[in-house]
């Protein structure tokens, strides 16, 4: 019997041969990355055990990047605590570099790889062919002693993609389509796969946004299969495969669904659920109070160069707070240097430091009682950007762009 | 087999974790502080009117979004004895166990059960309301393990003799 991606990964990490579906495997994890959101937790309960100990060090991440600069007393307080273990214990460590997952597909993940984070979003890593997946803090903790874990081996739903996406239709677009097809509990449990030829016409930034995205249909983690473009990143950013892992041919999918990017429209998910989507153009005309260009999602330099396109020469509406949030300070020198600040700043935005802001309801930009935001965030739950009662629609950068300007939604081609 | 009853609180499909514990209270010290806020986007008066021993009862996919371990703490920290939802998300459901807090999947009782009734459970067997057996799946052993432990913390330090 031939093996998914997903499978084969597990098997390495667990030292055998085969696995299937539905067994339970002891893996050894390859990296470990938390954030400000809990490692404060993580430590205190680190610090209760009677005989302490980091199995590997060196597999360690640590990112403050939830609430930075912080925000209070309290917070300054969890994030001393996160900095004053990482430097005690010589774990890496950064702060205000950026978001935890922009940051490790910067710098540290590589496809094969079986990684632990303690963020839901740590899925979006299956873009270079990596399996990763969020845990809570707990789990983290014992990962970070025993330098292992246990999985579910997960079935795996296929993706075959095919064609190209329309000119003004992006990623962000096509996963919440998918999102919107399968359920927000469609992929539950389950590894959500892409390949085909389509995948060819989608580059790096756009396979980690689609990734990223894939926990909000409930999967355990998102593979899109390795090919030039992976290597190409990886090799451009230092690192080398740690396997190179495809389906079989007589692998056994779940479900096997083909999708033609040709036929993807704009895409706005309306509150409260990522999978409440419909075609932007019967939402235009809703009335917005905030427009957020930014996050792990969608914050790296091609979101920012399709926002800055839609918004050149042109002004934020006078109502409208836009905020842009560069996804990391490698994002944010680019832009500089590509001069895409200067246009937003001219524009009116709101230009901030990288942090997961808004998205995730925390730092500048919360969203007052009844107030509208329109995000390239991950979520839009109730009450996620601020108030219980307040509204996130989630969609494209170039959308969210054109919004901003019109004071209400709107796509790129009417502005 | 462990058997024990409580009165049931219903609430709906996709019960999310911001709805379980907003992001503005995450900053307080500790899950005690946080539970009086809990399902308050949705239901601000919940957590007050829950009493220890109480069943919440779901719809599909409780728990989906973050992997905020505070859901599970807060709702363990009120009382509840466990959540029976129609599905859980992931996440969710490694923390839940891993905080000693039990889940029980069933599909059909969310669809019947009314608030303020009484719903009676024989771990790993059957739910019993309104007097028709509802049938439950067992969890395997080496969840039950850490359940039974209290959390995976405690579980560990069994498993690594560091007690």
């Amino acid at each position: 019997m031939g093996m998914t991606m997903a499978e084969k990964i597990i098997a390495a990490a667990a030292g055998v041969s085969e696995v299937i579906p539905g067994d339970i495997q002891t893996v050894t994890l390859d990296r470990l990355m938390s954030n400000d959101g809990t490692t404060h937790l993580t430590i205190d309960m680190y610090e209760k055990l009677k005989n302490p100990r980091i199995a590997d060090v060196d597999k360690l991440v640590w990112i403050v990047d939830h609430n930075v600069p912080c925000d209070s007393v309290k917070t300054a307080a969890s994030h001393k605590k996160m900095r004053d273990f990482a430097k005690a214990h010589g774990i890496t460590f950064y702060e205000g570099a950026g978001v935890c997952h922009q940051l490790m597909m910067e710098n540290h993940v590589t496809a094969g790889e079986l990684i632990f984070g303690a963020d839901s979003h740590t899925c979006a890593y299956g873009a270079v062919g990596a399996f990763g997946t969020g845990v809570g803090c707990t789990d983290y903790l014992y990962a970070m002693v025993t330098g292992k874990s246990w999985l579910l081996v997960p079935e795996t739903l296929r993706f075959n993609l095919t064609g190209k996406l329309p000119k003004g239709v992006y990623a962000r677009d096509l996963i919440l389509t998918i999102i919107g097809q399968i359920g927000a509990n469609g992929a539950n449990y389950m590894a959500m796969e892409f390949g085909g030829e389509g995948l060819k016409t989608l580059n790096m930034s756009d396979r980690i946004a689609i990734c990223n995205l894939c926990v909000e249909a409930g999967a355990k983690t998102a593979l899109m299969e390795v090919d030039d473009i992976t290597l190409d990143y990886l090799k451009a950013h230092g690192r080398t495969p740690k396997h190179v892992f495809k389906s079989d041919a007589d692998a056994e999918f779940a479900k096997i669904y083909d999708i033609n990017l040709s036929t993807i429209r704009p895409i706005v998910a309306k509150p409260h659920f990522v999978d409440s989507v419909v075609e932007a153009k019967k939402c235009v005309g809703t009335h917005i109070d905030e427009a957020f260009l930014g996050s792990c999602n969608n914050g790296r330099i091609e979101d920012l160069r399709a926002g800055a396109e839609v918004i050149k020469g042109k002004k934020v509406h006078p109502l409208v707070r836009f905020l842009v949030v560069p996804a990391s300070q490698a994002v944010y020198q680019q832009a500089l240097e590509e001069g895409l600040l200067q246009i937003f700043m001219e524009a009116g935005a709101i230009v901030m430091n990288p942090n997961c802001s808004v998205c995730w309801g925390s730092c500048q930009g919360v969203i007052g009682e009844n107030e509208v935001l329109i995000s390239t965030g991950t979520r839009n739950f109730k009450g996620r950007a601020g108030h219980k009662d307040s509204f996130v629609y989630l969609a494209s950068a170039a959308t969210v762009a054109a919004s901003a300007i019109k004071g209400e939604i709107a796509t790129a081609d009417m502005v | 087999m462990e058997k024990f009853s409580g009165k049931v609180w219903v609430l709906g499909d996709d019960i999310d974790t911001d709805i379980i514990i907003p992001t503005e209270y995450l900053a307080l010290e500790t899950v005690n502080d946080m539970a009086p806020y809990a399902f308050s986007p949705l239901r601000p008066e919940l957590a007050g009117q829950i009493q220890p021993g109480d069943i919440i009862v779901a719809g599909k996919n409780f728990g989906c979004g973050s992997s905020r371990e505070q859901a599970p703490e807060i709702i363990k920290a009120l009382g509840v004895k466990c959540v029976i939802a129609k599905s859980f998300a992931r996440i969710f459901f490694r923390n839940s166990i891993n905080n000693g807090l039990l889940l029980i999947e069933n599909g059909e009782l969310a669809d019947v059960a009314k608030e303020g009734d009484t719903v009676a459970v024989s771990l790993n067997e059957a739910i019993t309301y309104q007097g028709k057996e509802y049938p439950i799946a067992a969890l395997p052993d080496n969840l039950m393990d850490i359940i039974n432990a209290g959390g995976l913390v405690k579980a560990m330090r069994k498993l690594n003799g560091l007690d």
